[in-house]
């Protein structure tokens, strides 16, 4: 049986020793060369948990005010812990949904960020899994 | 120090739904290559008394009749599940051996228990969506049959404990069958001698067991006593080859077909030696019939050849390839496998010095690159060699396999927002 290696977002580039430009003997060094330093790389930046990230992708326009237009990428850390306010990806009734998650009072609400969308009062009878929490949006400007 | 086996839930089907909740609480069954047969099911799948291994394509009635949401296997999500599980575990302890791709031997403290289980259990489960059963013992075979005990017995919700109280009670329930190493036919064995359960192996004469099973089983009794034989083995084993071989989704008679198929495997491979730094010295090519279908004629064969230069470059290991292959083809059978098999592998970094100087080779490893940086972003195999052909007539059948969810940019979950 094959496996596919899976191609993780982690880097996944060779630790390069960097090379010295100046040649020893060329005279002068350059001035740059006692402050090389590793290019950056945005999954540092994007993503903290590696092994709880995956990314989502979001379709619709009922959270245009908090910056999710409909294709924008979602960064999903399912290690956070959902706590009122925070943006999450949940499933309900079956489906995956974008929103704000709300509890008020004993209550759970998820409210979108458009005024023409109604906020979704979780009732007893509907089954609500938080499935993770949205730490970055990655929106491409018009 | 104790051991504890953590082991996946029903792994592939846990896998689908994880990103498919529609799936949760139905029957779930996911296919071999080629939608065979069942290879993994849902706990609602075995209640219904499917078994493993059952034929797919003859069952297709009974499936939809019982609700059965039937997928094609995706080792492509179900790999990068799979690492992600272990690196979760990783967090928790600092020795583990990966088993396989749903199984891990972790070392625990002495004051690591049921309650340390419990939070392990419940950071894979948030993490990564994937619940698992944790077994604990003195040793890997008792932490197994620990394991085995916590899945058969809900009540304990995924986690038991064997070093907790007297083992023996348990081990009365276990079958030698099931104990690890113990196969079906040395479990026969054992019966003969009235050697049942894992306690009856447990208690058994060494030297007997010794003369009857030689050490392999010696050392499965002294483990059955709480003995630790078994470390753990936490690097794997250095890479000794690189296999790419699977079925025909039909049989095929044509050489064209075949070289073909052998070339996209052997691409494969070509992507897994440059993704791994290291160099093929020598290649081997079979092909065989369909032993499953005696009433036709019956063929197999292979040959090896050895690289002048170490190569993990495509066009040379497909080159190669195809030569051995036509050494091998004999028209007029119905073929049912091809594959290829790569061995006496180096690593890139102590050969390249010679290999790499000249400038034709550069120009050779960057278009390369630019092949397998093209692939990875547009899917496999949107750049291929011209032996590869286009159409994959011969290709696996996977009617049924979900989205590469976490692997390709374009097969992302979807959320309404």
């Amino acid at each position: 049986m094959i496996v596919d290696r899976p191609i993780p977002f982690e880097k996944r580039t060779k630790l390069r020793i960097p090379l010295f430009s100046t040649p020893v003997q060329a005279g002068f060094p350059s001035p740059a060369d006692d402050h090389l330093d590793k290019s950056l790389d945005l999954n540092e930046h994007l993503v903290s948990n590696p092994a709880s990230t995956f990314f989502v992708k979001a379709k619709g326009d009922s959270m245009r005010d908090a910056g999710i237009t409909c294709g924008d990428i979602l960064i999903v850390d399912r290690s956070i812990t959902p706590k009122d306010k925070q943006i999450v990806v949940a499933m309900l009734d079956g489906e995956f949904t974008v929103k704000r998650l709300r509890k008020k009072k004993g209550q759970v609400l998820l409210v979108a960020e458009n005024n023409s969308f109604e906020p979704i009062e979780i009732t007893s009878e509907q089954e609500l899994v938080i499935w993770g929490v949205v730490t970055f949006v990655i929106h491409q400007p018009k | 120090m104790k051991f504890a086996l953590v082991d996946c839930n029903n792994f592939y089907c846990s896998c689908e739904r994880v990103f498919n909740p529609k799936l949760i609480g139905v029957p779930v069954v996911v296919l071999s290559n080629n939608d065979g047969c069942v290879i993994a099911r849902s706990e609602e799948v075995k209640k219904l008394g499917i078994k493993m291994g059952t034929p797919a394509f003859q069952n297709q009635e009974m499936f939809s009749k019982n609700g059965v949401q039937v997928f094609s296997s995706n080792y492509a999500l179900y790999g990068d599940m799979s690492a992600r599980v272990m690196k979760t575990l990783r967090t928790m302890v600092e020795h583990m051996e990966v088993y396989s791709i749903d199984e891990a031997f972790l070392a625990l403290e002495d004051s690591q228990g049921a309650l340390f289980a419990k939070e392990l259990r419940a950071r894979v489960r948030q993490w990564t969506g994937i619940p698992v059963s944790v077994g604990i013992g003195p040793t890997k075979t008792l932490a197994k049959i620990a394991n085995r005990y916590a899945k058969k017995n809900v009540q304990f919700n995924g986690v038991f404990d064997l070093t907790v109280g007297e083992p023996d009670e348990i081990l009365s329930k276990i079958e030698c069958e099931d104990i690890w190493g113990i196969g079906r036919r040395t479990a026969a064995k054992l019966a003969k001698a009235n050697i049942t359960t894992a306690l009856n192996l447990k208690n058994a004469d060494v030297p007997w067991v010794r003369h009857e099973l030689g050490v392999v089983g010696e050392r499965i009794v002294r483990e059955l006593n709480g003995i630790s034989c078994l470390e753990l083995e936490e690097l794997p084993p250095l890479k000794k080859g690189i296999a790419s071989a699977r079925s025909f989704g039909h049989q095929v008679e044509s050489l064209a077909e075949i070289e073909e198929a052998l070339a996209t495997y052997i691409a494969r491979i070509g992507e897994k030696l440059r993704g791994q730094h290291l160099l093929a010295s020598r290649m081997s090519v079979f092909v065989e019939t369909n032993y499953f279908k005696p009433e036709q004629p019956q063929y197999e064969s292979s040959a090896q050849g050895t690289f002048m230069n170490p190569t993990n470059q495509t066009p040379e290991l497909i080159s190669k390839g195809l030569d051995l292959l036509r050494k091998i083809y004999r028209p007029g059978f119905k073929y049912k496998k091809t594959g290829a098999f790569v061995t006496n592998l180096v690593d890139e970094e102590s050969v390249q010095m010679t290999l790499f100087e000249n400038q034709d080779q550069k120009h050779r490893m960057a278009l390369q690159k630019a092949v397998d940086v093209l692939n990875k972003r547009l899917g496999r195999n949107v750049v291929r060699y011209g032996s590869m052909g286009v159409d994959e007539a011969w290709g696996m059948r996977q009617e049924r396999k979900s989205k590469c969810y976490t692997t390709r940019w374009n097969e992302l979950l979807v959320a309404s927002a």
